[in-house]
């Protein structure tokens, strides 16, 4: 299949990255090319097999909820370069 | 000798017997940093404190100066993922690998160069610095984990802390002529380390011999009730179990689809004297197929960069690291940090994700790549019920010039088409010096199945003391 510009600039959109014209341009080109080469998937018959998605086997790995503190919640907060108020950080308004 | 070009066990042996000191050894790593990283720029931060830290060591590994990969998090230091979004961020906690090698006396002496969290096989992709590979500073290391292979190389610390998601330790080894174990999936915590792709992402160690790794390993392994996905198998004494004299009655297995067009020469001499050299050791060679290296690779390139768009979306310049002040709204400051923040390599594999997530296209990528991921694993447990090894190349090519591939991310990929499958399968390998090619390193790759770190470690040895490639150093000065 051929990516086109607009699909990428609409994908960017989704990930919440900003592209000039020749970055779109650029991207298209290249997210082409590892997409064609992806594209080999589609010659393996994967008829009736089942999807990985945790290789060693492991099942639900429960364990007790138990609340903890983390213990360096101020260090944790300061790593913010925005506005603490009430140790909670402050950000522009969303709606 | 210098001491910096000691081993760990080596290391241990002086302190031992008090002919050297913790803050003495740790001095004369810092003085070899501060004189020859400016050729290798493998350092991103520098401990300059570290010879002050031994008055802590206690432990089994009490003195030894070791490095981190600049995606651990280490209390009180930088963690950058070698990304800008990450600019100034200060850890305020040790990954659990951390914990435990601290616990076990280990010096911090700084923080290593990556590829931009990880993503990468030459160090390029880094937004502060290109490490140059010691054996030719024209070359690159290899990545992601290029600073820790380049700093081991050149004897700027005693071992390194990787990850490898893909290749990330294995094939910087291979280009710098180190010792690189990847490990099973689950063997050692991810927690505190910076996640790539959370299915295939293992965190392993760069050292100058199989015996230090064997040493890392059984400090690093265990269940994590911080990370879920550590298993609960026996973490063994590794280091007491290298106690192979030859590698008579194993079987190793040769796949042949690893010895294709494309495979350099001068690696595949080297790595068939490897197989011969073996041979000699008394293993017993066999031709095998592992019938899904091809598509493995293309299969990988769907679910490592799902994972990857869905574990940087939490990346948005909020909670750490730098921030726009002349946003507009709040979806604008998320915009423009991470289009400030991410480099090229990060937003390629952002967008591939989100493209191969995206409705409509799920099913035909992502889905699909799950199951080939099922049948390159099944080639694996056939293969292991024939063999108890697999031996290959680590990369079809030893160490490219710096910017030869970084303007085509295809080319770039490919380089890890070696390295891959085994981490879709979720086994363990290692990549071991097994000699040169126009004086550039070369690796052995050997896999065994799934936490069988002991018995490959075992195998790993017996090759590595019947030959000498591992004490060969680069000359640099």
């Amino acid at each position: 299949m051929k990516l086109t510009k607009e699909q990428v600039a609409h994908i960017a959109k989704l990930a919440r990255i900003n592209l000039t014209e020749a970055e779109v341009e650029k991207f298209t080109s290249q997210l082409g090319n590892i997409i064609g080469f992806i594209e080999k998937l589609n010659e393996v018959d994967t008829e009736g097999i089942p999807e990985t998605n945790q290789v060693t086997g492991l099942q639900n790995a429960s364990r007790e909820d138990e609340v903890k503190p983390f213990g360096f919640e101020e260090d944790l907060i300061a790593c913010s370069q925005n506005p603490i108020v009430d140790n909670q950080i402050k950000v522009k308004k969303s709606i | 000798m210098e001491i910096t070009s000691l081993t760990i066990t080596q290391t241990l042996q002086l302190l031992k017997e008090k002919k050297t000191s913790p803050a003495e050894v740790t001095q004369a790593y810092l003085d070899r940093i501060k004189k020859l990283d400016s050729k290798t720029e493998a350092y991103l931060y520098i401990n300059e404190n570290a010879a002050n830290d031994f008055f802590v060591a206690t432990g089994e590994l009490a003195g030894i100066p070791i490095a981190y990969k600049d995606v651990f998090n280490t209390k009180g230091m930088p963690t950058t993922a070698a990304s800008k979004i990450l600019e100034g961020y200060i850890s305020p906690y040790d990954a659990t690998s951390v914990e435990k090698l601290k616990n076990a006396g280990v010096i911090n002496l700084g923080k290593l160069n990556t590829d931009e969290f990880t993503m990468g096989s030459s160090c390029e992709t880094s937004a502060y610095q290109i490490t140059k590979n010691p054996w030719d500073l024209a070359r690159v290391p290899g990545g992601s984990s290029g600073g820790s292979a380049a700093a081991v190389a050149a004897d700027l610390c005693c071992a390194a802390t990787g990850s490898d998601t893909g290749g990330s330790i294995r094939q910087p080894s291979s280009f710098c002529n180190t010792t690189g174990l990847k490990v099973t999936y689950g063997r050692v915590s991810r927690y505190g380390v910076m996640p790539m792709a959370s299915s295939l992402d293992t965190i392993g160690v760069i050292t100058k011999s199989v015996e230090d790794a064997a040493l890392l390993l059984k400090v690093m392994a265990g269940k994590d009730s911080r990370d879920a996905t550590t298993s609960d198998a026996k973490v063994e004494d590794y280091p007491a179990l290298l106690t192979r004299k030859d590698l008579k009655g194993l079987r190793i297995g040769i796949p042949k689809e690893y010895f294709v067009e494309g495979l350099d020469k001068g690696v595949e001499k080297v790595i068939r004297e490897a197989i011969e050299t073996m041979r000699k050791l008394g293993a017993e060679i066999k031709e095998i197929s592992l019938p899904h290296t091809e598509v493995a690779l293309a299969a990988y390139y769907i679910i490592a960069p799902s994972e990857i768009s869905a574990n940087l979306a939490r990346f948005d310049g909020i909670r750490f690291g730098p921030t726009v002040s002349d946003s507009k709204d709040l979806i604008d400051m998320y915009f423009q940090n991470r289009t400030k923040g991410f480099g090229d390599e990060v937003k390629r594999r952002i967008m591939l994700g989100t493209f191969a997530l995206s409705a409509g296209y799920a099913d035909k990528f992502y889905k699909k790549a799950l199951q080939v991921r099922t049948l390159v694993k099944r080639d694996f447990d056939n293969a292991f019920a024939e063999v108890d090894f697999i031996a290959t190349p680590v990369s079809p090519t030893p160490a490219f010039k710096i910017g030869e591939k970084v303007n085509d991310p295809l080319q770039m990929y490919l380089e890890d088409a070696f390295t891959i499958p085994a981490s879709l399968a979720g086994i363990c390998g290692v990549s071991i010096p097994a000699g040169f090619t126009e004086g550039l390193p070369v690796g052995l790759q050997l896999f065994a199945n799934q936490f069988e770190e002991a018995k490959l470690l075992a195998a790993a040895q017996v090759f590595q003391t019947s030959t000498d490639y591992h004490l060969q150093k680069p000359k640099i000065s």
